[in-house]
């Protein structure tokens, strides 16, 4: 396993270094330095001298990937390519076009936003995959089809009218939790108590649904039968046998999704007002801000990256007949 | 129901209000809660020009001058200076001039500005002093620290010891010489090099003094800077090349507030930038309030500066003020708050429901709630809805030092430049768009149709018939009327465009709009133009870009038609009127003159009148200019936007200013009446909670009913 994960490893440093072009590509076929630089320094009383500066100072005056004017390496390293990139291999995120250090603002806002998509991930998962068993328990019945009338209901409703209809019912009308803010220890309860419990129902309907038509395709097989005929239980199949045989479905889904919990939801985060990192990247978009960008691009693929890697490792876990080789 | 309990447990722990976004503590306190939408992206006052950075250092640093908060029209008076600046004027040879000599003659002005003796700094560590160590007694304390010093700091609240120290002159000059920082981002650089004697090459000094010594701290004091001298400890002069009377504006804005030298020594120490301890984030300021946390993703909060205790409430303001209750607090020390928290609110429905629950003493509304919040008299007065006046809550109204046009091109071939035929169609598409139906249903009515660039409270304009635009309204009855479509279909056939189609060519007119707009609410507002353009046949195209893309065609005037606007830097007519100056021209001087507009007439009327102080001669030759430019319509005059700022009952002194950005000293919290009022808002509904419970119980024994009896039948 050892050696597979060593493969997987250096398979990823390519990856990053495609996504880290494509993103530099994409980025500057929009914006040209010029642009950024007005960006930051606002559309009022701007100079061209101002602008020439601006890029001076923050290495936009050079060329984007070949500097024909340098010699040796220095035709590559002398790039805004290189030297906005290479750095973060060593995760050395450097600073924002404003100035501010990127490394100790994903460190700060990665905790907000950890508080918010972790117990979500976890409750969520919890009453997802209950209400799907429930659902398989009672298949083929009244419950069965409520449930799988709620559940498409629930998906054809926007994420976004469970926020505003969340905070306007729970928090407006009931008082019962602010409508928006964060605060961080015990006192944070009740700021992130509405958005998880938003953030759950918002999911339950596609969530539940796919999970149900796992549990209905590993009910019909052999195993199951044999078990019944055994004399369990329906619980006890259900929860003993059919959950167990289809967790290497379930962990494919979810898995590679722990690590970029880290990156924060925008929506959630805007309304309800959570210092987290869902917003950073939008932000950082709309503000040019390209030192930002290439960053959260980076950490967003190699989170991702490092999702895959765990979700192979745990189908060794769940399924001891699997072999990473 | 875990989630019910959890609610229940923790609002029982904390002791206040379930919905309550404010620790419980902080019942009581003289706070004012109010909301940011967007975080400041410079908090350096030589490098922050947005109004939104603003709304934090102008409670921060304490320039020489400011706004009256309650007179009208907008004065200067003095803040940080002990009265206002004298000027002396001197000619090429720096010899002394008359006060009525005439702009011409006159080479050099210099200010002089004595500021108060008892000013001091909010706590900072910078200022902190050596008690501990013998050797080192009375010297800085946090002047050689290492990165080992710097492992458990990460805020300045970290560091345990802070000081403070008096204000000097030097102060002031020093930050003037920021101005010309070489590895500072001035907004303003371009415009203070023109004025500031030796600021130009002062810059071009410290450029090379920095490429000497690349990484090394710039200690700007040992570089004179001659167009700045300290004469005493509490006397410096400014001189500026010829008369520019509007410099006494900036004085009076955080460019021009004092920074000591301490502060810049003590960020530039290895390690700081790391932690994003820099002055650009951690400002350093002699005003009525410190930062004292500043998460721009969260909150911010100011704290009353403990040193400041050198300005009162002013003792007299307009007529009605007394009446309206605005000079009760006269003579009280400023400021009347102890905490303003700021808080991070993006989206504007949690803003609007935080502040009708009074979780926020002040807001202004957005489209979605104008509705819920004001509603418009037969009269035509916009006042509160019934709902709004139950809870006590209040509007204050005032027309911004701003102004939305949409300029024409002067360099296009078809709607630019100073020929008969551009002019007349530019004058009679000025006439089909009609602005007043614009600010009604785009703007809920807030804002006036413009009559010229210059807006209300602004030297120059002029009430009643004689400020109307000639070439777009008649005076009817007392008030403006947009002249007829026939009016303008009639002014079109003049122009050689009959029934919109071009006489010459047989071509129908089309017109192009760049713009930025390309949301769902912009597509209204584009069918609107469209619409006015049809009253007279003309076709309007929107050719919607990106941002970077509009500013690339503005500069190279690759446009017929823009959306652009103006919000003042200070309140003159010279600050409005210069936008149409050929000097500042977009495509050909790089200025703000987008419409490129350009005449000789116009421009020789600007440079005399610019200089000129307020005065009825100002005015006739601004009367004149006026003429100039409504009768060429380079610019769909457009609107005046107003501000509407909603105030709950317990906040008081609140008089709108649209100039000044440190009003925030001026307001009074009756922080009792406010938790009273949030009590009785606030009740939480717990029978949801109960309900949920059962139903949760009730299902529960359901199920396990029906498995218990599948098991059996099994």
């Amino acid at each position: 396993m050892i050696a597979y994960l060593i493969r997987r490893i250096l398979y990823s440093l390519p990856i990053l270094v495609g996504v880290n072009l494509l993103t530099f590509a994409l980025f500057f076929v929009v914006n040209t330095p010029d642009d950024m630089a007005r960006m930051q320094l606002g559309i009022k009383r701007v100079t061209p001298d101002a602008i020439e500066k601006w890029k001076q100072q923050r290495g936009y005056d050079k060329p984007l990937l070949l500097n024909s004017a340098a010699s040796g390496t220095d035709k590559i390293t002398g790039t805004i390519f290189w030297q906005k990139s290479a750095s973060m291999f060593v995760l050395d995120f450097g600073y924002s076009d404003d100035g501010r250090s990127i490394g100790r603002e994903i460190t700060t806002r990665m905790g907000p936003s950890l508080a918010i998509a972790l117990p979500t991930f976890l409750i969520g998962l919890v009453a997802y995959v209950s209400f799907a068993l429930l659902m398989t328990l009672f298949r083929a019945t009244a419950l069965d089809m409520a449930g799988v009338a709620l559940c498409v209901l629930l998906m054809s409703v926007s994420g976004l009218f469970y926020i505003i209809g969340g905070q306007f019912v729970v928090s407006k009308l009931w008082h019962l939790v602010p409508i928006s803010g964060y605060d961080g220890g015990m006192g944070g309860f009740k700021f992130v108590v509405l958005p998880i419990v938003i953030g759950v129902i918002g999911s339950v309907g596609s969530s539940s649904r796919w999970y149900r038509t796992i549990f209905l395709e590993e009910i019909g097989k052999d195993y199951v039968r044999t078990a019944r005929a055994k004399g369990l239980s329906e619980l006890a199949v259900l929860f003993r046998h059919v959950l167990k045989n289809a967790m290497i479905p379930i962990l494919t889904g979810v898995v590679v999704i722990i690590p970029l919990l880290f990156m924060g939801s925008l929506l959630t985060e805007s309304f309800f007002g959570i210092p987290g990192l869902g917003s950073y990247t939008i932000d950082a978009i709309n503000a040019q801000d390209f030192s930002v960008v290439r960053a959260m691009v980076f950490l967003g693929s190699l989170l991702y990256i490092v999702g895959l890697i765990l979700t192979d490792i745990s189908y060794t876990i769940v399924d001891p007949r699997v072999r990473l080789s | 129901m875990l989630v019910s309990l959890l609610v229940v447990l923790l609002s029982a722990c904390d002791g206040g209000l379930w919905n309550n976004p404010y620790p419980a503590a902080d019942g009581g306190k003289s706070i004012f809660y109010t909301a940011f939408t967007e975080r400041p992206k410079h908090l350096d006052p030589a490098q922050a020009y947005s109004e939104n950075e603003y709304e934090f250092l102008a409670q921060i640093y304490a320039p020489p001058l400011q706004y009256h908060y309650l007179k009208r029209p907008y004065q200067l008076v003095p803040l940080a200076a002990a009265q206002m600046p004298t000027v002396r004027y001197l000619d090429k040879h720096h010899q002394p001039l008359p006060d009525t000599a005439p702009a011409e003659k006159i080479a050099f002005s210099v200010y002089e500005i004595h500021i108060k003796p008892n000013l001091r700094y909010q706590p900072h560590p910078a200022f902190a002093r050596n008690a501990s160590n013998p050797n080192a007694q009375g010297k800085p304390e946090y002047d050689h620290l290492t990165p080992h010093d710097l492992r458990d700091i990460h805020a300045l609240s970290d560091f345990p010891h802070s000081g403070t120290r008096t204000v000097t002159a030097a102060d002031y000059a020093y930050q003037i010489k920021r101005l010309a920082h070489p590895q500072l981002h001035l907004p303003i650089f371009g415009v203070m090099s023109e004025y500031i004697v030796g600021l130009k090459d002062y810059a071009a000094a410290l450029q090379q003094a920095v490429k000497k010594n690349p990484g090394a701290f710039l200690d700007l004091n040992k570089y004179p800077l001659p167009g700045v001298q300290v004469v005493d400890e509490h006397t410096y002069r400014i001189e500026v090349y010829g008369k520019y009377p509007q410099f006494a504006y900036w004085l009076a804005m955080p460019f021009f507030a004092p920074m000591p030298v301490e502060a810049e020594r003590f960020y530039a120490q290895d390690g700081m930038r790391e932690r994003n301890l820099i002055l650009d984030w951690w400002p350093v300021g002699s005003g009525p309030y410190y930062l004292s946390e500043n998460n721009p993703n969260q909150r911010m909060v100011l704290t009353r500066n403990p040193y400041y205790d050198s300005e009162t409430y002013p003792t007299a303001g307009e007529a009605g003020d007394a009446t309206a209750g605005l000079l009760v607090d006269t003579g009280k020390s400023l400021p009347l708050i102890d905490q303003i928290v700021f808080t991070l609110e993006k989206e504007t429905i949690p803003y609007w429901n935080k502040f009708l629950q009074g979780y926020y003493d002040a807001s202004g509304i957005s489209s979605d709630s104008f509705d819920q919040a004001v509603q418009v008299n037969v009269g035509g007065e916009a006042t509160v809805t019934d709902a709004m006046r139950v809870q006590g809550i209040t509007l204050s109204t005032a027309v911004a030092t701003s102004t939305m046009y949409t300029g024409f091109n002067w360099l296009d071939a078809t709607v630019g430049g100073s020929s008969e035929r551009a002019r007349k169609l530019r004058q009679a598409i000025a006439i089909a768009v009609d602005f007043e139906e614009f600010v009604s249903i785009f703007a809920n009515g807030r804002g006036i149709a413009a009559q010229s660039p210059i807006p209300p409270g602004i030297f120059g304009y002029r009430e009643g018939e004689a400020g109307i635009n000639h070439y777009v309204y008649d005076w009817v009855d007392g008030a403006p009327k947009r002249k007829s479509i026939e009016t303008a279909k009639r002014l079109l056939v003049e122009a050689g465009y009959p029934n919109g189609v071009d006489a010459q060519t047989r071509q129908p007119l089309v017109i192009n709009l760049d713009t930025t707009a390309s949301g769902v609410g912009d597509k209204s507002r584009l069918d609107w133009l469209r619409k006015q353009f049809d009253k007279i046949n003309v076709q309007l195209v929107a050719r919607s870009t990106d941002y970077n893309r509009f500013q690339d065609k503005i500069r190279k005037g690759d446009t017929q038609m823009f959306y652009f606007g103006w919000n003042a830097d200070y309140p003159d007519p010279e600050n409005f009127l210069f936008l149409l100056s050929g000097a500042q021209a977009k495509v050909s001087k790089g200025g703000e003159n987008a419409a490129n507009y350009s005449s000789p007439e116009y421009d020789k009327l600007f440079e005399q009148m610019k200089n000129m102080e307020n005065s009825p001669a100002r005015q006739a030759i601004i009367d004149r200019m006026l003429e100039i430019v409504r009768r060429d319509s380079p610019w769909l005059w457009g609107f005046h936007p107003k501000n509407y700022v909603l105030q709950h009952s317990w906040l008081s002194n609140v008089k709108a200013n649209v100039m000044a950005n440190n009003k925030l000293k001026y307001w009074r919290v009756d922080a009792k009446r406010r938790d009273a009022l949030r009590r009785d808002w606030n009740q939480p509904a717990r029978w949801p909670l109960w309900l949920g419970a059962v139903v949760v119980l009730l299902f529960g024994v359901w199920l396990w009913r029906v498995l218990r009896q599948r098991e059996e039948a099994k």
